[in-house]
């Protein structure tokens, strides 16, 4: 009784699948599915080599401040970067004073509350805040970038595909819209205000080309501030604000690792030695 | 519960002793997990799996219950808690990489262990209550998974929870006020993630008391083997320790490995980069997928297209999606073989073969957006699913003719190192096979 009735239901399900597949086929056919302009003309983040690439990779101190001067000259005039606190900064190589110095000389206030009037009103951060953002709100945000609220950036490498090759990329990526493009695909011209980039999921992006010259930031290691520099160092440095504790993270997994190969060759030793003759013995 | 011969729980020191007449909990785990549990010898490292999936419960419970006192389950603060936990507090980052990671490697292993039955026939009399139970644990896992997985609160998390909840939307008439009432409201939101936070912490220790009931009808016949052929005799068994412990012993010790070179070194290689974006109820992601242990069974629900008369096809993808589970429940009838091991029925082995790619086809469709070729795919791969066990299964247990059985377990054991007809010259065969070094 069980096998007659799961007869029919199997024939229904798998019957109608399979008239709901000759559907598919024959729309596939008669109307094949037509290439879309992302299809055609998004690229896959470029290759670009990182000191934190690999299993023992680990962050260039030097580089995280140098990307931390651009998120601070250049990003944090729009974007903000809710998740990192100034006192984490001291993980960049900065000591203690530095750390206050960056905080108190932040060109964003930390909002907070009058002590004498209760009023609301800014003040300076200080090492235990988190970057304070740019805008009050998400409507000053969108009022201000042409109606684009720009993301934070806290996690952002962690919340694309190959982040940290795609934040370097978007960055290097403006270009004009090629002309092929508009001959394929007439209507997908970019709109006034926003800004063709083949990095972008949609091709089209509201932030401008955020680093045009070199020279734009004076990196005081001696650096050459090429826009390509510049923009692999900021790519480093939101590497590190969404995977703060990547190091200690690989340090520990070599630790780990190697106990328990030992532990592990120690069980099967002892599985063996447990067994031995058992195998085989009748 | 237990074979005769099985060893006796006699406690030597006083104090064990004075235990033993209180409180018999050492004698409990002596004979389900001691020396007074006899197991076929012959079982391979497939027999693994179900120690390793406690063992992935036990981390996920300890992990998540450090994890939970860090959280806040409202949908202001809820990301920012779980960043938090990843950036300030001690070990936090190792805490939530455990977890979800180990949500992941529970899955593998269950899957593993749940192909082990499959091909063994592990399913079959006098087993049938094991399977069921095991069934039970599988689903509340995947309640207990997806409701996990909205407690970040990222992007997927939220379009997640909406598609999944707007499965029972799809039920005629009762389906919408069903969603509001399981969401709590018309979207996901505050109250959606509350509970889902309550049932996310009960669930897993439910699942620990199924796994109880799981263990207890696994020993009333004792543990399955590879060659399907009952224990019939003390030389066909090993007690479970230190035979068995010694074996899970490494088997835990390779599962920790390979479990830590994802945790330490590729932690977000199973998740989905959208989830590292705050919920956002206005900005849909551009494909909405669960994680990858759902994907065969998302494939399922996308691969019906065409409305079957009145019945539209979005419903039809969500009773195919619970039938492709439910009807594992009937598999112990479907398959009525009297055979178990697939190693001797040679049509049924071809057949679970091509179960297994077609699964992982299902798998890879599921995670592929819901584009052509991927829909055409599942749909041919999803209708040999349902024709597999409902149609093939049946024939075959009907038609195939098995190869000859070995005679006994220690049989085939002799047989695989080449040792032959001695079992019945032995002398003294079988009257004390254990080592007295057991327990």
């Amino acid at each position: 009784m069980v096998r007659i009735g799961a007869f029919f239901v199997g024939l229904f399900f798998a019957g109608w699948l399979l008239i709901s597949f000759l559907f598919g086929a024959a729309a596939y056919v008669s109307d094949p599915p037509q290439p879309t302009v992302e299809h055609e003309f998004h690229k896959a983040p470029k290759h670009v080599s990182f000191s934190f690439d690999g299993p023992f990779g680990r962050y260039d101190r030097q580089q995280l401040q140098r990307g931390f001067q651009v998120f601070k000259e250049v990003c944090s005039a729009c974007h903000s970067l809710k998740f990192v606190a100034f006192r984490d900064l001291e993980a960049l190589g900065y000591n203690e004073a530095e750390v206050k110095a960056i905080a108190k000389q932040w060109a964003i206030k930390t909002p907070d509350v009058d002590p004498k009037t209760g009023e609301m009103t800014g003040r300076d951060p200080v090492p235990a805040d988190h970057f304070p953002k740019p805008f009050a709100n998400n409507v000053a945000a969108a009022a201000a970038n042409n109606n684009a609220i720009p993301p934070d950036l806290s996690l952002m490498t962690k919340a694309r595909h190959h982040g940290s090759a795609y934040v370097y990329s978007l960055i290097t990526g403006y270009q004009p819209q090629p002309a092929e493009l508009l001959r394929e695909f007439p209507d997908a011209k970019t709109p006034e205000g926003l800004h063709y980039n083949p990095y972008f999921a949609n091709l089209n992006l509201a932030m401008a080309p955020p680093l045009t010259a070199d020279g734009q930031v004076t990196y005081g290691d001696g650096t050459k501030p090429t826009v390509d520099q510049m923009a692999k160092d900021v790519a480093a440095f939101l590497t590190w604000t969404a995977e703060p504790k990547l190091e200690n993270r690989r340090r520990a997994g070599l630790a780990t690792i190697v106990f328990l190969l030992i532990a592990t060759g120690l069980a099967y030793m002892a599985y063996q030695n447990i067994w031995a003759g058992k195998k085989t013995a009748a | 519960m237990s074979f005769p011969w099985a060893e006796h729980y006699t406690p030597k020191h006083p104090v064990m002793q004075w235990m033993d007449e209180k409180l018999p909990l050492p004698r409990l785990v002596y004979n389900a997990v001691g020396a007074g549990y006899p197991v076929p010898r012959n079982l391979n490292y497939f027999w693994n799996f179900g120690v390793l999936a406690g063992l992935a419960l036990m981390i996920q419970i300890v992990t998540g219950v450090i994890m939970a006192m860090h959280y806040g389950a409202n949908d202001l603060v809820a990301f920012a808690t779980v960043e938090q936990t990843m950036r300030d507090v001690n070990s936090g980052w190792l805490m939530r990489y455990a977890h979800a990671n180990g949500a992941s490697f529970f899955f593998i292993v269950v899957y593993l262990h749940i192909f082990r039955g499959l091909f063994y026939g592990s399913y079959k009399a006098p087993r049938e209550m094991v399977w069921l139970l095991g069934l039970v644990i599988f689903l509340l896992m995947m309640a207990t998974a997806f409701m996990g997985y909205v407690l970040p609160w990222g992007q997927m998390s939220y379009w997640g929870a909406k598609v999944i909840t707007g499965l029972f939307g799809a039920i005629p008439v009762v389906g919408e006020p069903i969603q509001t009432w399981l969401l709590g409201g018309f979207a996901p939101g505050n109250a959606s993630l509350n509970r889902f936070f309550s049932l996310h912490f009960l669930l897993p220790f439910v699942i620990a008391g199924v796994i109880i009931l799981h263990i207890w009808a696994l020993h009333i016949p004792g543990s399955s083997n590879p060659t399907g052929v009952e224990v019939k005799g003390p030389q066909d068994t090993v007690p479970f320790h230190p035979y068995y412990t010694a074996k899970d012993g490494f088997g835990a010790g390779v599962f920790l490995i390979l479990f830590s070179i994802m945790l330490f070194y590729a932690p977000n290689y199973l998740g989905h980069p959208d989830n590292y974006i705050e919920a956002n109820p206005l900005s849909t992601p551009a494909h909405i997928v669960p994680e990858w242990y759902f994907w065969p069974f998302y494939a399922i629900l996308r691969a019906f297209t065409v409305d079957f008369f009145f019945v539209p096809a979005k419903l039809l993808g969500v009773l195919a999606m619970f039938a492709s589970i439910l009807l594992l429940f009937f598999l112990p009838w479907l398959d009525n073989s009297p055979v178990r091991s697939g190693n001797y029925r040679p049509t049924f082995k071809k057949f679970f073969w091509i179960l297994v790619a077609d699964v992982l086809i299902l798998g890879y469709c599921g995670g592929a957006p819901a584009e052509e070729p991927y829909v055409m795919i599942s749909q041919v791969a999803a209708a040999y699913y349902f024709a597999h066990f409902l149609i093939v299964l049946p024939l075959i247990a009907r038609f195939e003719k098995p190869l000859p059985l070995p005679g006994s377990i220690t049989e085939s054991v002799l047989n695989r190192y080449n040792i032959k007809g001695e079992e019945d010259a032995l002398p003294g065969m079988g009257a004390d096979p254990q080592p007295s070094t057991a327990g």
